[in-house]
């Protein structure tokens, strides 16, 4: 009895929440992934898109809301993610055109295309701070739970609660889909096997008449896709702020790098493995310890690290990869 | 890069004239807005010059581009606090002990992992160093949360925490300098001599966990509780003790100002000397630095790295070598904002601020040259501070034309995000238009 209670309280505390997460991470990862093996940068703004991309949902949200339509059970923000999805592909394109198109034509060294990434996330911040502001919004306004403590009590007869959020199915079946298209546009379609191609090796794949103006176009539209569908999630599951989302960069970097930069299958096994690292070594393990061990009083949380070094864990992470697989996971590519 | 750096001609009046655009900019603002407000501009905008000078040795002379000055430039700002303040009675004597043993246990259990790690083989390899490292972190911690509680307890509406050594702050800037260049050898080591960005993203991580650790280790710095009160360097006088001074105040009246605005006054422009002194060090020994046969290298490598290789230069070697110094001089700038401050607040560090915006005055004012980061470092401040100010205004009259009542009210609101917007702008037309910047490197 005892041990299914531990086993309740690591799936409620440790499991849901982290692969909730760690499913947010992967989609912004996959983001940062596609840029990368394409156009071949770092592109810091990510952070910033995603907010944006957020921005532009709370919003359409809100009008929605204000004309009384709504989703049922479901939050209104998945009605508003499509729009969302448009306004900030667009934004993505337009930027390209104006600022990133010039530094592919002079074939620019990959450290100056960060560095202009760098300037295109001023310009995103500015942009999403004055369409939204900065204060910490909170836009979910479907069902709240699938599962509540209650429910589980009557269930089950366990007295360790276990809640399911619907952000969290949510999420996860959200992500599942986005994947699975995701996967099936890049294997199976013409523009997707082309994307791969350029991807592999830009000279054959411009040699065998692939569009490389195509390519990156629809690159941008699946990337602001992306960013916008993981910082909503990420927003429904927690709450909207844009410079949290702007710390969400290094989780993503370390996901994406953790499985290998270039590489969408990697991309999504990274985010699990930050999302799973940052929640199991940040949960206080008091309760499962008593109820694995009876007779054992901790005195203290039994917590490996506060919640506030999170980020932490990430960063360890990302440098021992860095010093014992700097390929990742599954093979990425260095350049 | 290398595309973008011939030496082109540049006039020789071009340097002179942006700086005499830039004094009289100061000047102006001494006129419109008060000679406070023209010297607090001017003295920020030296020391971000200065930390200016620290990234453009890293971006400017060998294109590594460090995201993480915040983080340098907090860890900079501890020295102080560790220096300069008084120290706080009963916390060396009880804390102190268990702090260091916890150091102590710490380094040893990493060292001992590295070396298993370096001297077995198979299966045991990887179990031997996890043990290690396990055992190592719970006696860590097990020294260590007693320590902190003890100190912690020390008197918490004023200290709680470790407290400094009650050196001169002058002795406390170096050390700013030395605990950042520690850092950036570490980072350095693993992140460089793999893929350019990643030393970025490398940097980005430790800015942040560097704030992290000053935002809640209380034992250290009072984490949010801020440290007030930090003594200033050894010539720049208190106001009040000016104000009490009867000379300065007949002196003052002499002149027909106000005494209490003289003393204001008085600090700041003894703060400039210090800081101008400071620079003036900084730039002749980058010059030369550069001028000497290790500068003609390290421009060797920055253009081209495979052939810099080729004639048995270890580029690593010397990329780590310019990362950490460009670190100190981050590093040192750092504990010099602190005790201009005279407080350490750990939430004021923004990545924005103290990261980005570095990196932009670095390309405006022309990478890979000292004056221009000098320049650029004062003239971005300087449209920082005022973009902020005159956001609001250039906001309200943009919005005249709208009617009363919410978008106007959000338009106006939201004019002091204005100078994120000018910052994107400026370092974007820069990069795209003038990639040498104003001041181009000879």
């Amino acid at each position: 009895m005892e041990l299914i209670n531990a086993l309740v309280a690591v799936t409620n505390y440790v499991i849901i929440p982290a692969t909730a997460y760690g499913a947010q991470l992967a989609l912004g990862a996959l983001g940062v992934t596609l840029i990368y093996s394409i156009l071949r940068f770092s592109n810091f703004a990510h952070g910033d898109t995603m907010a944006f991309g957020t921005g532009v949902v709370i919003l359409i949200t809100w009008g929605f809301q204000a004309m009384g339509i709504s989703f049922g059970p479901l939050p209104t923000a998945l009605l508003a993610l499509p729009f969302g999805i448009a306004v900030t592909a667009a934004l993505m394109l337009g930027t390209d055109k104006v600022v990133y198109q010039y530094y592919r034509k002079v074939r620019a060294a990959p450290v100056v295309m960060v560095m202009v990434s760098v300037g295109v996330m001023f310009v995103m911040n500015a942009l999403t701070r004055f369409l939204i502001g900065v204060d910490q919004i909170n836009f979910d306004d479907g069902t709240r739970f699938v599962i509540n403590a209650r429910q589980w009590r009557d269930m089950t007869g366990l007295h360790e609660p276990l809640t399911l959020r619907s952000t969290q199915v949510i999420t996860v079946v959200t992500a599942i889909i986005t994947v699975a298209a995701l996967f099936w546009f890049l294997g199976k379609t013409r523009t997707g096997k082309s994307m791969r191609a350029f991807s592999d090796n830009e000279d054959l794949a411009l040699l065998s008449g692939i569009d490389p103006n195509k390519v990156v176009a629809v690159t941008w539209i699946i990337t602001g896709a992306l960013a916008t569908i993981a910082g909503t999630l990420y927003g429904l599951d927690k709450s909207f702020k844009a410079f949290t989302y702007f710390q969400l960069l290094l989780p993503i970097f370390a996901s994406a790098i953790v499985g290998g930069i270039g590489n969408p299958v990697g991309a999504i096994a990274g985010g699990f493995v930050i999302s799973f690292s940052e929640v199991g070594l940040t949960y206080a393990w008091k309760k499962v310890a008593t109820y694995l061990v009876p007779s054992w009083e901790p005195d203290g949380l039994v917590q490996l690290l506060s919640t506030d070094y999170k980020y932490a864990v990430s960063f360890t992470i990302l440098i021992l990869v860095l010093i014992f697989k700097p390929t990742g996971l599954f093979k990425g590519k260095i350049v | 890069m290398s595309s973008n750096r011939q030496a082109g001609e540049t006039s020789s009046i071009r340097a002179p004239l942006f700086f005499a655009i830039m004094a009289a900019l100061i000047l102006l603002e001494g006129f419109t807005s008060g000679w406070n407000s023209a010297l607090g501009i001017l003295n920020m905008g030296l020391l971000s010059a200065i930390m200016a000078l620290g990234v453009n040795m890293q971006w400017g002379y060998a294109g590594l581009f460090n995201a993480g000055a915040m983080g340098f430039l907090a860890l900079g700002g501890l020295a102080p606090v560790l220096i300069s303040m008084p120290p706080t009675s009963g916390a060396f004597s009880g804390g102190g002990p268990g702090i260091m043993a916890a150091f102590f246990v710490a380094i040893v259990a990493v060292l001992a992992a590295v070396w298993i790690w370096r001297n077995l083989r198979g299966k045991t390899r990887g179990l031997a160093v996890t043990a290690v490292l396990i055992v190592g972190f719970f006696t860590y911690r097990w020294l260590f949360d007693p320590a902190v509680e003890v100190i912690e307890a020390i008197n918490p509406s004023a200290q709680g925490n470790l407290g400094g050594l009650g050196l001169p702050t002058l002795i406390s800037w170096p050390v700013g300098a030395v605990l950042a260049a520690g850092a950036a050898w570490l980072v350095g080591k693993t992140a460089l001599g793999l893929r350019s960005d990643y030393l970025a993203i490398a940097t980005l991580g430790i800015a942040e966990i560097i704030v992290a650790i000053l935002k809640n280790e209380q034992w250290l710095d009072r984490g949010v509780l801020n440290v007030n009160g930090i003594p200033r360097p050894w010539p720049v006088p208190y106001e009040i003790d000016l104000q009490n001074s009867p000379d300065f105040v007949a002196q003052m009246q002499a002149w027909g100002l106000d005494p209490q605005l003289g003393s204001t006054i008085a600090v700041k422009l003894a703060f400039l000397v210090l800081f101008v002194i400071v620079i003036l060090a900084l730039i002749w020994l980058t010059e030369m630095s550069l001028k000497s046969p290790w500068g003609r290298m390290m421009r060797a490598i920055r253009d081209n790295e495979i052939s810099a290789a080729a004639m048995g230069k270890n580029v690593t070697r010397r990329h780590l070598q310019i990362f950490v110094l460009g670190s100190a001089v981050i590093g040192l700038a750092g504990a010099m904002m602190i005790s201009l401050d005279g407080q350490m607040t750990p939430t004021s560090y923004n990545p924005l601020r103290y990261t980005f915006l570095i990196l932009v005055m670095v390309i405006v004012g022309g990478s890979g040259n000292n004056w221009g980061s000098i320049l650029g470092g004062v003239l971005i401040w300087y449209v920082w501070v005022k973009a902020g100010d005159w956001g609001p205004d250039i906001m309200g009259a943009l919005a005249a034309p709208f009617p009363d009542g919410g978008l106007k009210d959000h338009l106006i609101q939201s004019a002091p995000h204005m100078r994120m917007l000018v910052m994107g702008i400026i370092l974007l037309m820069v990069l795209r238009f003038s990639p040498r910047g104003l001041l181009p490197e000879k």
